[in-house]
């Protein structure tokens, strides 16, 4: 088969604009994913905690796994798993030293749980496949506005904490100076990121979850350290990562949603990475640029 | 041990902005320091010193209302220590920041304004205004808008003075504000905190392990070894009588150059009192590198 024959089968394009009609409901649960997405990414950025969203998706996809098993909603399942990973990680691993470990400790046994579920599960094997790739095109309208609701509640949760949570993730020590309540904090930021991770996995699947809770605020990261900009970049790149790879692969008979998604997303980290990097160096020469002009300046006498 | 019967500064008659009274600091069967009595005046300038462990830290996190004396009261500008208390201006030890940090210097010193408030943030012109004095009162505006991670060690300093000054703090807590930094920047942070405790009449209760760079500015000394401490002017404390006593061996204290080193104090924290005297070394240990 060659290369354009492999294209003809991958994107079809049939009936697309009837597609995109029937799925209207999923796509707007993307972009709203993507907004919480993009957003609570900045806050994995801010306190470098990637590997504990990680941890988090896989305790997400033994919930679901269990769900899929005992016969319950599988979207409930995988927010009741991730919300209780990241209690366990938010209230043990109030030390950074000891939150590596205790993840490191969970993910295994989440994913061992998750393969036992699915081992004892004798229904259809697509149920299982989409856990660990995405599915939100096949979930019921059900689902989709539990899924709503859990975003908009996560985004009036961030609304509310913003800056302290800002402050206690960018700065701790002096955030409890001033009184900010960093333990509790933590606590809640945990919660909306297991809230996060869950509505994740519905898109792009337990393995890809870091697509849309990491790479957006890295890439975003590259090119600005404003407050404002950050974050806003980082929900235009989620949004279109999830939108855009809902789109595209609607286009496409054959290839699920999530390479889509997880390729979007890549490719616009590593356009920021090359334009950051020019950045950086800027920085870094103005920095040396100082120095040298304070080398001149005499040292303040008493 | 004996120690310094005036606790209240020589030099003012003022409400003391600091009173400790019997305070005492215990960590289960670990006892740090006892029967502290301590005024600090408006606009003093005081140096906490001693090996690592004495709880020179915790004597801040005390004063933070961080940790509870395990005896007696702290005080600090009149009401009894409690978190988040907006008339002390904090600066914490030298942190490493990463380069891709989304945080600029002026966000840092804007953060020591409202950061502790909910809700998202509407910068208005007042605190826009705020941040730009205080990013000029410490030499910072030519770099308050590269990433904080992005800037020199010294640098990141100055910015943390002007975020620690952002609420007109009548007090700064101070915790080895010079570790990691070369000489020249010791200096110039040491003279930038001088500048502003006169200008604002903040008193600074300093830690620190390196009394030179801060030394032309130091009103009072707190050195504490072991469980006991010595208060005083530099002169009374930093020599080679006061502070052997004080270390229960033989220290000596040098001036090299305009420096004063201390020779023969241990680093560790040891209670020499319990052990033989044959058990000191005079290794050359030097406290005040």
């Amino acid at each position: 088969m060659s290369i354009p024959e492999i294209f003809a089968n991958l994107f079809t394009f049939e009936d697309y604009g009837e597609l995109v009609a029937l799925l209207a409901n999923s796509l707007i649960a993307a972009a709203l994913l993507g907004v919480v997405g993009g957003l609570i990414s900045v806050f994995v950025m801010a306190r470098d905690i990637p590997f504990a969203v990680h941890g988090v998706s896989e305790l997400s996809f033994a919930g679901a796994a269990f769900a899929l098993l005992v016969g319950f909603d599988v979207v409930t399942g995988s927010i009741v798993g991730s919300v209780v990973a990241a209690l366990i990680i938010g209230i043990g691993g109030a030390k950074d030293s000891e939150k590596n470990a205790i993840i490191g400790v969970l993910m295994p046994f989440g994913l061992g749980l998750a393969i036992l579920f699915l081992a004892l599960y004798d229904g259809r094997a697509a149920s299982k496949f989409g856990l660990l790739t995405g599915q939100i095109v096949a979930i019921t309208p059900g689902q989709i506005l539990t899924l709503i609701i859990c975003a908009l509640a996560v985004l009036v949760v961030l609304a509310i904490v913003w800056r302290p949570l800002m402050f206690s993730s960018l700065d701790p020590e002096v955030a409890r100076a001033k009184g900010v309540p960093v333990s509790v904090l933590t606590i809640v930021f945990m919660l909306t990121l297991g809230l996060a991770v869950a509505l994740s996995v519905q898109v792009v699947g337990v393995l890809l979850v870091l697509a849309l809770l990491i790479t957006p605020a890295a890439a975003a990261t590259q090119l600005s350290a404003s407050p404002v900009w950050v974050p806003v970049l980082s929900v235009i790149f989620a949004v279109t990562a999830s939108v855009g790879g809902i789109l595209i692969a609607l286009g496409s008979p054959v290839v699920p949603i999530s390479p889509f998604v997880t390729t979007i997303s890549f490719l616009i980290y590593v356009v920021c990475r090359l334009v950051g990097g020019r950045r950086m160096e800027s920085l870094h020469r103005r920095r040396a640029h100082r120095a040298a002009r304070e080398h001149n300046t005499p040292i303040p006498t008493p | 041990m004996a120690k310094e019967s005036d606790a209240s500064a020589p030099a003012t008659r003022r409400e003391p902005v600091i009173r400790l009274r019997d305070a005492e600091l215990r960590f289960g069967p670990r006892l740090l320091w006892h029967d502290l009595d301590l005024d600090v005046a408006p606009g003093e300038f005081l140096a906490v010193l001693g090996p690592n462990g004495t709880g020179k830290t915790s004597l801040l996190k005390v004063l933070l209302g961080q940790n509870a004396l395990s005896a007696g009261t702290a005080e600090v500008g009149g009401r009894e220590v409690h978190k988040g208390n907006p008339a002390i201006g904090y600066i914490p030890q030298q942190r490493g920041i990463d380069p891709h940090t989304p945080m600029r210097g002026r966000d840092l010193v804007r953060m020591g304004i409202d950061g502790h408030r909910w809700g998202m943030s509407l910068l208005s012109r007042g605190r826009k205004k705020k941040v730009e004095d205080l990013l000029a009162s410490v030499g910072a505006t030519d770099y308050a808008d590269a990433p904080a991670g992005t800037v020199s060690g010294g640098e990141l300093q100055r910015l943390r003075v002007a975020q620690s000054l952002a609420n007109d703090p009548t007090v700064l807590l101070c915790d080895e504000p010079l570790l990691s930094l070369d000489l020249h920047h010791q200096q110039v942070v040491a003279a930038l905190l001088h500048e502003q405790r006169v200008e604002r009449d903040a008193a600074v209760v300093f830690v620190t392990h390196e009394i030179n760079p801060i030394l032309p500015y130091v009103d009072r000394v707190l050195y504490i070894v072991g469980g006991h401490f010595l208060i005083g002017t530099p002169a009374e404390v930093m020599t080679t009588e006061s502070l052997s006593r004080l270390y229960g061996a033989p220290v000596e204290v040098v001036r090299v150059g305009g420096r004063l080193v201390v020779v023969g104090g241990e680093e560790e924290c040891v209670d020499h009192h319990n052990l033989p005297d044959d058990s000191f070394d005079l290794d050359g240990t030097v406290v005040n590198r």
